[in-house]
């Protein structure tokens, strides 16, 4: 036993398989947080003056607010002035063709396995349509298959761009779902948010391809704050799809996104999330901070919002992704796969706001804790006085690989309807040695019978992403994971 | 040259001494029931063998095809040609039959120096064992052992050994809790695998299954040691006068 705990103990001290960081010139200010930052950031990016406004509300506001404690998690004071908060890499391409893109760059995106070349590929050989908008470090370098886009009336750019192109639609929804008043993170972000990915789906279109950004953090001690807005008119759908890596740096980051969806009536937004930054060494020293607000409203009727995540990485996790049921008979569902090691921390989960008549929510979570990890579920369901017949199904599932990682479930019900109908199921595991060892003796060593169990486990979840990111996400959790019953 | 030597093998669980100077030699082609009343170590040997950590060896030696077998990690022994079929399968939630024995079979085959088996020619692979076996199509895509009723996840177990092609089958009380037409079905797959280079050790508490695969060698295994051994007429003696008369016998020896 021994000897396969060390086997375990192998596979979880696993290091990183991302820690890289290339040196492409970037363009950045100089460190420190205030108004002249704000202004500098907008001026550097040639925004209109509502814009520059808004981000200046966003930064009074957020001078006073006090950073929330309540999380169930533990970190050092953030210096909020010793961080850059504008990094862009020099020369923005202007390209039409990948073989304009810088050679460095394609051969990050080839380190990380999912390179355009690869997705341009995949496009050609197998049929397979995905959209990339790759966000490095700050700015957005590339967005493909615009042409095909284009011609359904898809708007998919940098948000940057559709500050340009799109000025109305962006001043109409940016801070529609989360206002710039909405919490510590997402106000700072309003204030400092440097790029992001920015979709449009017109009135019945269904989107053709599955969109995809990837987020990097390069430089060193950059906070990264990207701003996504989905917006789904009448009718229409999309799925988008969401990677992070992060090189390797030894002192903390943070990464403070916003993503908002807006789905009008009938409408559905599919959100996959594949995160797997940099999560510490071995003994939690460096590591992302991952303060993420995520929200998306369902406006109309029938319209219908779906969360689905797989987050491996970041030292520390905040992260909520949410959907308010306000158009009667909307759907929102959550599928969560968190997976703690190591000393990483996680407070996830989900809010859902069921404001609609006959609103219906599904919540499947799975966490699991090996190592020394913290690993939470937290989340809200909440009935409205309005929403007759709603109706919410959770399950919250905790598998235990070692016996010094947490579990820990905090469910909160908020029930002002009696028509609703609100179910919780959870329940705490632990991978089995008898599993393990009957896995043996088919001939799988230990590692990959924790990587083929915990997939099983996660399986329900992974089953939501679309495929080519299924694949992926199941590497990920045996290469996080690998080995950790104790 | 014998598959399998077992030379005074002892072995023990929880400071318990189980198994106490065990020997046992096994040739290609050949069928050994092991039979012995409760705790006398039938079980243990089989996990002994499989190299199930939570028991520890305390003395002997086995020598498997020219190799050390108690040297070898357990998934070694399987890739090695070591097959146990459990008493108790375990249940793996998510899991399907399918992508797990194309993990197995690739590992294995891996060890043989072959290539994976792309997925068509898996298949087609899992179709025709599937159907030596007898397994229901729709048990092969569901999860392992989930939900399965006792006598399908003993079938599944035969079914794994037929994909895995092992040189040595250990049954570990197959029989247990089947009904007859289980135990039949069973019992067929594993005489259908049976070969001159195979050989199966059927451990088993009963005669019965004995009616379906026809032994070569019968052993007693009591307090840890084999105390008889002879052809099947020795199971039929056993299942008239069951195990007393044996340990009588040992006791005025």
């Amino acid at each position: 036993m021994a000897e396969e705990n060390q086997a375990l103990k192998d596979f979880t001290e696993k290091e990183y398989e991302y820690g890289w960081s290339v040196d492409i010139e970037t363009d950045e200010l100089p460190k420190g947080l205030s108004e002249d930052t704000v202004r500098a950031i907008s001026e550097k990016k040639e925004e209109p003056e509502w814009l520059l406004k808004w981000r200046l509300k966003a930064y009074r506001h957020w001078l006073t607010l006090k950073e929330p404690k309540w999380a169930h998690v533990k970190y050092p004071e953030i210096d909020f002035q010793d961080m850059i908060y504008y990094s862009a890499p020099k020369n923005k391409p202007e390209i039409s063709s990948l073989d304009e893109v810088d050679e460095d760059m394609l051969k990050t995106f080839e380190k990380l396995g999912i390179s355009l070349e690869e997705q341009k590929r995949l496009m050609n050989v197998a049929g397979s349509n995905v959209a990339v908008d790759a966000v490095f470090d700050s700015v957005s370098v590339k967005t493909t298959f615009q042409e095909t886009l284009r011609e359904k009336g898809v708007i998919f750019c940098s948000f940057s761009e559709a500050v340009k192109d799109h000025p109305d639609l962006v001043r109409k929804y940016l801070g529609s779902v989360v206002p710039y008043t909405d919490n510590y993170y997402a106000t700072l972000n309003s204030a400092v948010f440097s790029d992001g990915s920015f979709c449009y789906i017109p009135k019945g279109v269904r989107c053709p391809m599955e969109l995809s950004t990837y987020f990097r953090i390069n430089a060193m001690n950059t906070g990264q704050f990207e701003r996504t807005l989905v917006i789904a008119d009448e009718d229409s759908y999309c799925s988008y799809l969401e990677g992070c890596t992060a090189p390797q740096r030894d002192e903390n980051q943070l990464h403070a996104a916003v993503v908002e969806l807006v789905a009008h009536k009938g409408a559905e937004i599919k959100y996959s999330t594949v995160q797997n930054w940099y999560p510490g060494d071995k003994n939690g020293k460096g590591g992302i901070y991952n303060f993420v607000t995520k929200r998306g409203i369902c406006t109309g009727a029938y319209a219908k919002i779906s969360w689905t995540q797989v987050e491996t990485g970041s030292a520390v996790t905040w992260k909520y992704p949410s959907t308010i049921l306000k158009g009667d008979n909307s759907i929102g569902e959550f599928y969560s796969v968190a997976v703690t090691n190591n000393y990483q921390q996680a407070d996830t989960g989900t809010k859902m706001i069921h404001l609609g008549k006959n609103t219906k929510s599904t919540v499947i979570s799975k966490g699991i804790s090996a190592g020394f990890s913290n690993n939470s579920y937290r989340g809200l369901v909440k009935i409205g006085k309005n929403a007759t017949n709603a109706r919410n199904f959770s399950q919250c599932d905790s598998l235990l690989l070692s016996s010094t990682s947490g579990a820990h479930t905090f469910p909160y019900i908020e029930c002002g309807n009696k028509s609703a109908k609100v179910e919780h199921e959870a329940t705490t595991s632990k991978v089995g040695e008898d599993q393990i060892f009957y896995c043996n003796q088919r001939g799988l060593d230990t590692e990959q019978a924790i990587g083929l169990i915990v997939n099983g486990y996660c399986k329900e979840v992974l089953n939501k992403l679309p495929m080519e990111f299924a694949v992926e996400a199941q590497k990920l959790l045996s290469i996080s994971l690998e080995g950790s019953v104790g | 040259m014998s598959l399998l030597t077992i030379k005074n093998l002892s072995a023990r669980v929880e400071e318990k001494d189980i198994l106490k100077g065990f020997n046992l030699t096994v040739n290609p082609g050949e069928v050994h029931a092991i039979m012995g009343p409760n705790g006398s170590g039938k079980s243990t040997l089989a996990s002994v063998l499989a190299g199930n950590e939570s028991y520890e060896v305390t003395g002997g030696e086995v020598d498997f095809d020219g190799k050390d077998l108690l040297d070898m990690a357990p998934e070694e022994r399987a890739r090695e040609g070591l097959f146990l079929a459990f008493q108790y399968p375990v249940e793996i939630p998510g899991v399907s039959n399918v992508n797990f024995m194309k993990a197995a079979v690739t590992e294995v085959r891996k060890h043989r120096g072959l290539e994976p088996l792309v997925a068509k020619d898996f298949l087609a692979y899992m179709k025709e064992k599937k159907e030596l076996v007898e397994l229901d199509g729709k048990l092969a895509g569901r999860s392992v052992n989930e939900g399965f009723s006792g006598g399908e996840k003993k079938r599944n177990e035969i079914f794994q050994m037929a994909m895995l092609d092992p040189k040595l089958g250990i049954l570990d009380e197959t029989d247990s809790g089947l009904d007859i037409d289980a135990l039949r079905i069973v019992a067929n797959g594993v005489n259908k695998l049976k070969s001159k280079d195979k050989a199966f050790i059927v451990i088993t508490h009963y005669q019965r299954l004995l009616d379906y695969i026809v032994p070569d060698f019968v052993h007693v295994l009591y307090d840890g040691k084999i105390v008889r051994s002879g052809t099947k007429e020795l199971a039929l003696e056993l299942e008239e006068k069951g195990y007393d008369w044996i340990k009588e016998e040992l006791t005025e020896a």
